[in-house]
């Protein structure tokens, strides 16, 4: 057997994710905690990040990075309250940059909290009744659910479901509340991972669960997917979708996006046999040797599919039913007010970025915490970034409508269909992994691409835009029609031909281009769709057929 | 002395031998030679003693027959000094004695025997004051004994006191005035009356010290035979100095607190090569900066004055814009410049702060004020020779060296905090600062020079601990003892406390300071930061109490303690704070711990540079 990745050392020995946080916490002599703690620390839903922008300039002043974190919540479903929308806002106003960022997982991030301030803003946030246990980490992270809860009496029960799995997959370690929360120190032996073990999964693991027929979740893009059945307003049970992934590094052939494959039909009552039987046949198979193929996707390639089922079927104790006919129309979010079963009305604003900030383009930030002060039904991060303030009394509409107006949060009413739909994650200047940046230019991007849809004659058309700052695929990039995968700071890797419903994968067009070259390549091609494309037909499906991408274009 | 070159019996301790070499060498030499000899003679005798070599046994069974050495029929000259002008004076003043055939011996005040006051014939004081009327640190026990019952009468006592100081500060020259009257109270008699420098001390110490030595000559009647006692190996005389500054080469201007930082402190590193230039850590290098061409503007438009006119003022000629710019002080406000200002204004409320009684409102005067603004606030009617006049003589900044020469070779390395701020809606420059700041490029040169400082010293014996506390741009001279500790390969630990507003924004050094740790050069490093939020205020002075258990443990184990910086707040807030930590951790009553610390200034085991 190969020997371990070091990441794997540092989780065997971390005491059930101790490591030497509180020793790295103490040291103030750096804003940094220690080199194997930043291993360990992201199972507690944080990251050590540094402002990029200023690393060259603080080395030459002889200053260390400027290190901050960001923490992610766990929010299972992305529901959340008007109260703790109150605490969040405060939170990221008193402990962080100011902004609180919607992310593709349906959870808050916060970004530039410093290290003296990190136990602070962790208990602040534990006081709102929000935890960030396994928000990040080699663990289950943030479970999915479609955004729009109630439109059937199904939404619901769906719902329910996801904060279920999410909280039968959490790690059982008290290392959390000991580090955190000033809980009672356990000692050693007797405290036990039944379901991870002492080294956890080999790598992150993603769930998520949709209702048909919006795919907003991208429900082919999570290590364990469910799609719900439901009949007659009722809920039936799921379609079981296992070993999708977006993760890839450049020129490595070894590693890819994949789909995930349905493998069949459980009921309701099986979910959590199933969940546990996929999560731990990744744990005892899955590469810890390579890390970055370390995803369950690669386990199923490796080993095949059928020895996945036949080995998830022994652990279940039963075999899943066949799966049931489903149908996708759409990814993305369905925006403005829709009426839910039960009468009441749910508003879905466009959050560009998912980045919620009071600055040039608006006071957002302060329009929703002044809708939050009045709201009294509920709030929905959806997988795409953007927010639902959901759960509204016909009665008070008209008042909510002339808050969002007023804070600029009508972007939904105004942005062109690219600017609408696209997605971009944070990249740069806190993530180090980006190489280009994604979030900073996602304004600028949707504005050359409309103009180019727009002198081709086809302003106003659909066009799913997704971009990232680098291959691993935060915000999905690898189901749009359009994106750009970044490469090298202002050169990305275009792809093209997503089907706009989530269900294929695009393709590379032209590898690491700049701007001028990105924006005559989509002149040229929505040049040809405008010309030659059937009535109603997307233009990730024209580019197939066209032979822009595929075998054709080689 | 006979000029017979026979010897016909021993001379004092002499064998018959020696005797006639003795003889032979002095033979036809002029009187001054002979004197220069007996000085070297001296000198070598107090190298001997100095390592510890054993007092001849001649001189020891015959005492009679010793040479009969007037002790009292010399100049001693005396200094305290904190940044080094009093020491560059009083050793000026001894040469020009030594030159003038006079006998005479130069004394650090802290060195100074205090037995010998008592047959002392002449003797001169040259002494600064600091902050706010208070006496160099190693004067303090000159100054003490002076004031105490113990002092003897001084009935046989010639004396002269040359002050220095700073008239911005209200207390000016407090402790040379408190020295020459104390003196004269024990009855000494005045050779020369007390002079009271201002910080261009160099118009009137000169004219002093050519008085003195022709005081001098009088009360002790002449060339002496010659007892001047060569207090070290003359050092071959640099070739460049305070007077002929070298230009230095800008090889470095680093700011080093970040982007978001309110202040703006800047690394410099300056080329000494080919200069000759030499130092140690704990030394200063001297600046002789060029004030800031928007405060000249602002001047001559206050003035309405024509910068190109052309002053003519101690046999130079330049043009007015020069003498404001490379000659005269123009930013600090002093008393008599304000006296003139009142004059020539008939300001009544400008007058009225200078009788006494006002002293809280000339301080608040003297400290926020800049003379652009006075003129701005006043008028006056001033032509241009008269205002330059009225102005002190540029004076070069001294900043602390951050480098050692082991580690960085020909360069001497400087932590600046550039001044420069807004006061009344209206920006101000610290001159020097503002204009180090703004030198850059390959042509970019800083005229310097070094300003050694013996009394900030790393220990000789290299396996002493040391505790370096030094806040802010305090910590200057830390970087060079960190890096020459480590070049020395010093056994003893190394232990630095330092503090700032902001930790992201102001920790100076950050990473080298890291390193330093990593490497195991730094043994210890505690921080304080006073304006983080969400932490509460930490000052140094804080965390050495955090920390007393082992800072007492330290100084009982020979530990040296530096402190650099602040001299008005943070300074005494570390004395109190050590005093208190001997009290607790040493188990001692208040009395014992400050005598504790005393005794540990006293021997030179805790010393400081704060300013």
């Amino acid at each position: 057997m190969a020997e371990l990745s070091h990441v794997e050392k540092i989780k065997r020995e971390s005491r059930h994710l101790r490591g030497t946080l509180v020793e790295s916490l103490q040291d103030d002599l750096t804003g940094a905690i220690r080199e194997d703690d930043t291993v360990l620390i992201k199972f507690h839903g944080t990251y050590q990040q540094d402002d990029r922008d200023v690393r060259d300039e603080r080395r030459r002043q002889k200053l260390e990075p400027a290190y901050s974190f960001m923490i992610r919540t766990r929010l299972p479903g992305g529901v959340c309250t008007p109260q703790q929308w109150l605490q969040l806002d405060d939170i990221a106003r008193r402990y962080g940059n100011g902004t609180l960022r919607l992310t593709t997982r349906q959870t808050f991030q916060f970004h530039g909290v410093v290290k003296t301030e990190l136990k602070t803003t962790m208990q602040a946030i534990n006081a709102a009744l929000i935890d960030t246990i396994a928000a990040c980490g080699d663990v289950n992270r943030n479970v999915l659910a479609s955004a729009n809860p109630v439109e059937t009496r199904a939404h619901p029960v769906v719902h329910e479901w996801a904060k279920t799995l999410s909280e039968h997959l959490l790690p059982k370690t008290r290392a959390y509340h000991e580090i955190w929360l000033d809980g009672e120190r356990v000692l050693g032996t007797d405290e036990a991972e039944p379901l991870y073990g002492d080294t956890y999964l080999p790598r992150k693991f993603k769930t998520a669960i949709v209702v048909p027929p919006v795919n907003d979740v991208d429900v082919f893009a999570h290590d364990l997917g469910f799609i719900a059945i439901v009949e007659g307003g009722e809920l039936q049970g799921f379609n079981v979708t296992v070993g999708g992934g977006m993760g890839a590094s450049h020129n490595d052939p070894e590693t890819f996006p994949r789909l995930a494959d349905v493998v069949g039909f459980a009921r309701p009552e099986q979910l959590l046999a199933v969940a546990e039987a996929v999560l731990t046949t990744q744990r005892d198979f899955g590469n810890r040797a390579v890390r970055k193929r370390a995803r369950l996707k690669y386990t199923i390639e490796d080993r095949g599919l059928d020895w996945f089922v036949a080995e998830i079927t022994r652990r279940q104790g039963f075999a899943l039913e066949p799966a049931r006919p489903f149908q996708f129309t759409q990814q993305g979010d369905r925006f403005g007010w829709i009426e839910g079963h039960d009468g009441r009305w749910h508003l879905t604003l466009r959050i560009e970025a998912g980045r919620i900030a009071d600055n040039e383009f608006g006071a957002r930030l302060t329009g929703l915490r002044e809708i939050a002060k009045v709201h009294r039904g509920d709030f929905r991060l959806t997988p795409n970034q953007n927010l639902t303030i959901a759960n509204v009394d016909p009665a008070a509409k008209a008042f909510i409508n002339g808050l969002v107006a007023r804070y600029g949060l009508n972007r939904h009413e105004q942005a062109s269909p690219v600017a609408r739909d696209a997605l971009a994650c944070v990249a740069l200047p806190t993530c180090g992994l980006a190489m280009a940046e994604a979030e900073r230019y996602l304004p600028r991007l949707t504005q050359l691409v409309d103009e180019q849809l727009a002198k081709n004659g086809l302003a106003g058309a659909p066009l799913v835009l997704r971009i990232t700052g680098c291959p691993n695929g935060c915000a999905r990039p690898y189901l749009a029609e359009v994106a750009l995968v970044g490469k090298a700071p202002g050169r990305y890797n275009l792809f093209l031909g997503g089907d706009g419903r989530g269900q294929r994968l695009n393709v590379l067009h032209l590898e690491n281009v700049d701007e001028p070259t990105i924006v005559a390549a989509l002149d040229a091609a929505f040049a040809r769709y405008a010309r030659e494309r059937t009535d109603g037909e997307r233009f990730g499906d024209f580019a197939w057929r066209a032979g822009l991408v595929g075998a054709q274009a080689a | 002395m006979s000029s017979n070159p026979v010897a016909a019996l021993p001379l004092g301790p002499l064998d018959l031998e020696r005797s006639e070499l003795l003889l032979r060498v002095v033979d036809g030499l002029e009187p001054s030679t002979l004197q220069w000899l007996s000085g070297f003679a001296a000198g070598v005798a107090h190298e001997r003693a100095l390592a510890g070599g054993a007092v001849p046994a001649a001189l020891a069974t015959n005492p009679q027959t010793a040479p009969r050495s007037e002790p009292t029929a010399r100049l001693t000259i005396v200094y305290g000094s904190q940044t080094g002008n009093s020491k560059r004076i009083a050793e000026r003043l001894g040469r020009a004695a030594e030159a003038a055939g006079l006998a005479a011996r130069v004394y650090a005040s802290g060195s100074y025997p205090l037995k010998d006051l008592a047959k002392e014939r002449l003797m001169v004081v040259v002494v600064s004051t600091q902050g706010d009327g208070d006496p160099p640190d190693d004067a303090r026990g000159f100054i003490e004994f002076l004031q105490s019952r113990k002092a003897p009468k001084l009935e046989q006592l010639s004396f002269s006191v040359l002050a220095l100081g700073d008239s911005s500060y209200p207390k000016f020259c407090e402790t040379g005035r408190q020295v020459d009257e104390r003196l004269a109270a024990l009855g000494a008699r005045r050779l020369l009356d007390r002079v009271d420098c201002d910080v261009d001390y160099d118009t009137l110490a000169t004219p002093w010290l050519d008085r003195v030595v022709t005081g001098a000559r009088d009360t002790l009647g002449g060339p002496q035979v010659a007892t001047v006692t060569r207090l070290r190996t003359a050092p071959v005389a640099p070739q460049f100095s305070r007077e002929q500054p070298f230009a230095a080469e800008i090889v470095g201007n680093q700011r080093i607190t970040a982007r978001d930082a309110t202040k703006d402190v800047r690394h410099l590193e300056l080329g000494l090569a080919g200069s000759g230039l030499a130092y140690t850590p704990g030394d200063a290098l001297g600046v002789w900066h060029e004030n800031p061409r928007a405060v000249v503007d602002d001047l001559l438009q206050a003035l309405r004055l024509d910068g190109e006119q052309a002053v003519e003022l101690d046999g130079q000629g330049k043009t007015l814009r020069e003498w404001l710019t490379t000659s005269r002080e123009v930013t600090r406000l002093t008393r008599p410049f304000l006296a003139q200002q009142a004059e020539r204004s008939k300001d009544a409320a400008l007058a009225a702060i200078l009788q006494p009684g006002h002293e809280a409102d000339l301080r608040r005067t003297l400290t926020d004020l800049q003379v652009v603004d006075v003129l701005q606030r006043h008028g006056g009617d001033w032509d241009a020779k008269t205002f330059v006049q009225a102005l002190r003589p540029l004076a070069p900044r001294l900043y602390s060296i951050a480098s050692s020469q082991e580690a960085v070779g020909e360069e001497a390395h400087l932590t600046v905090a550039v001044v420069d701020y807004e006061l009344a809606g209206k920006r101000r420059y610290g001159a020097a600062s503002t204009y180090l700041a703004g030198l850059d490029g390959e042509a970019a040169r800083a005229r310097v020079f070094i300003e050694h400082n013996e009394r900030f010293r790393l220990p000789h014996d290299t396996s002493r601990d040391v505790i370096m506390i030094g806040p802010g741009t305090g910590v200057a001279p830390f970087r060079g003892f960190v890096q020459h500790r480590e070049a020395q390969a010093a056994t003893g630990r190394n232990w630095l406390f330092f503090g700032a507003r902001h930790f992201q924004s102001e920790f100076l050094y950050q990473t080298e300071w890291q390193d330093a740790l990593k490497q195991g050069v730094l043994t210890r490093l505690d921080v304080a930061f006073s304006r983080d939020r969400g932490t509460p205020r930490t000052y140094v002075q804080d965390r050495l109490r955090a920390a007393g258990r082992d800072i007492y443990a330290w100084l009982d184990g020979g530990a040296y303690v530096y402190v650099c910086g602040d001299a008005e707040q943070m300074a005494p807030d570390v004395n109190t704070a050590l005093i208190d930590i001997v009290a607790e951790h040493g188990a001692r009553s208040r009395d014992d711990a400050e005598a504790y610390v005393r005794k540990l200034a006293d021997d030179r085991r805790y010393l400081r540079d704060v300013y």
